[in-house]
């Protein structure tokens, strides 16, 4: 049961996540929150094409009329990440053009400034 | 409210639509709050928020443990890129084996996505479409989110668009914008012989249009490109993806006694459904990647 | 070989990662940014799915900075605009 040394993309695809995630958590400035939401989801992705890589074998692509399981990687966690990538480009334009909005209406984009005026606007 | 029922009769009238919270405003702002729990006022998510250092040293923390908790996970997984992971069961050997004969696609992958899983990706083309729609409402200009001052920028950029000289963006957009377009149908035609498709194929063209736009500003784009067009093309795609899939719902899950012609695997007209489906979605996908732009500048298409 | 420049190209990831964590100016948060998705699509070439790597290499580094940079325009940081 040790194999963190030969598992290294999975281990990088959990660190990645991690700073991610502490980006998401520490910092104030939104526009960098969602930069670190951005690598979450690479990092995850990192890990589920990682599961589907075998060595030795080439690109689920027919190549030299071979038609054998044991010649190419494994074909479905490429088809999975191919679908996420573009939910991902489409959350993250989503998300900025709520930032713009929240800019548009408070003229800041920190977090706690925003969260302050937002309070005051509610207890006047 | 006033006759006595139970939680549960409350909400079956309510789903029925037989009982309506009349005035819902008001009774908000009548009702008193409820008197939270103790516990609740010492670990409220402000409270900790507001102790700066408590914070910091508490997601760090987590995140830490987080990290050891996977990394020791990673440490007990089959190792990586060895043939008898778990991942690597039947079902990859069914679609790689029988995948030519069933789909008639070269490329595995997009048999895949766009055969076995063709729903999917149908819903995943309406998630694009939704998180356009969800721009448009929330950036497309209107007399009532439009400030004076915006409107003065805008203008001013539309004339830095007609006035200012960018002759090395402007001539080298008009190399290269054809070509990054050309390669982008190039990609999405070949998407069941070769790596690419729609989703790959389409963010290149939607790519090319930016790069025409940002170069020749949008009152160029919008001889040809406007708000009309953009709804015509995805409406018309969506649709055509809807209808050229839902033929299984008629034939049966193995389409029994309907076979769509699979042609000879390595032409370009080949393998039934999926140049269609591609050109649908990369149609999809350009259309959203050129409108987020086009509303991100100047809040139109 | 191929292992040592699969290591020196994850180590470059992590290392974009922090960099985006740590700058100050977010002009430059989104150009590293682009630089991580540049190698991610290498990495996806050595994880043998060129699909993976033409979509990231149109999305994560041309359309996602894109979108970034205009953000930036629109809340007035980039330099050289207004107020910036």
């Amino acid at each position: 049961m040790n194999h963190l040394e030969t598992n290294f993309y999975e281990a990088v695809s959990v660190i990645l996540f991690g700073i991610g995630f502490m980006n998401l958590l520490l910092q104030n400035n939104l526009i960098k929150k969602f930069i670190g939401l951005n690598i979450m989801d690479t990092a995850v992705y990192l890990f589920l094409a990682a599961q589907g890589y075998i060595f030795g074998r080439v690109a689920p692509i027919l190549t030299d009329g071979v038609i054998d399981a044991s010649y190419y990687v494994n074909p479905i966690p490429a088809g999975l990440v191919l679908t996420g990538i573009v939910v991902s480009v489409s959350i993250t334009a989503f998300s900025l053009a709520l930032v713009q909005r929240l800019y548009k209406h408070y003229g800041s984009l920190n977090m706690d400034e925003i969260m302050r005026l937002s309070r005051e606007e509610e207890g006047e | 409210m006033k006759d006595k029922k139970s939680f549960w009769e409350h909400l079956k009238a309510w789903v029925d639509g037989e009982e309506v919270i009349l005035n819902a405003d008001k009774y908000i702002a009548t009702r008193t709050p409820k008197e939270s729990l103790n516990w609740h006022k010492f670990f409220s998510v402000q409270n900790v928020k507001e102790n700066k250092r408590n914070y910091a040293v508490l997601s760090v923390g987590i995140t830490a443990l987080f990290i050891g908790i996977m990394l020791s996970v990673v440490d007990a997984l089959p190792e990586f890129g060895s043939p008898y992971n778990p991942s690597n069961n039947e079902v990859m050997v069914r679609y790689l084996e029988k995948g030519i004969e069933e789909t008639g696609a070269v490329n595995f992958v997009a048999g895949m996505i766009l055969d076995y899983r063709a729903f999917d990706t149908f819903g995943e083309a309406n998630v694009l479409f939704l998180a356009v729609m969800c721009v448009v409402l929330l950036l497309k200009k209107d007399k009532k989110n439009y400030s004076a001052k915006e409107e003065q920028e805008n203008q001013e950029d539309d004339f830095f668009d007609t006035n200012e000289k960018r002759p090395i963006l402007q001539i080298g957009a008009k190399m290269l914008a054809p070509m990054v377009i050309l390669y982008g149908i190039y990609v999405v035609l070949n998407g069941h012989l070769s790596p690419g498709g729609g989703f790959s194929g389409g963010s290149i063209i939607g790519a090319g249009l930016i790069l025409y736009a940002s170069a020749y500003g949008q009152k160029k784009m919008q001889t040809f490109f406007t708000f009309k067009t953009f709804t015509k093309i995805c409406a018309g795609g969506l649709l055509t993806y809807c209808a050229c899939k839902s033929y299984s719902f008629f034939t049966g899950a193995n389409h029994v006694g309907y076979e769509i012609p699979k042609g000879i695997p390595g032409n370009i007209l080949s393998a039934g459904f999926i140049l269609p489906l591609n050109i649908c979605v990369g149609l999809i996908v350009a259309c959203t990647m050129y409108g987020f732009y086009a509303l991100f500048t100047k809040g139109d298409i | 070989m191929s292992t040592e420049i699969q290591i020196i190209l994850l180590a470059f990831l992590v290392a974009c990662a922090l960099g985006v964590s740590l700058t100050k100016n977010l002009f430059i948060a989104v150009i590293i940014f682009m630089g991580y998705s540049s190698i991610m699509a290498v990495i996806w070439l050595f994880l043998e799915s060129p699909d993976l790597a033409i979509t990231e290499a149109a999305v994560g580094a041309g359309v996602d900075s894109v979108l970034f940079f205009l953000t930036l325009k629109k809340v007035h940081i980039l330099k050289g605009t207004r107020e910036g």
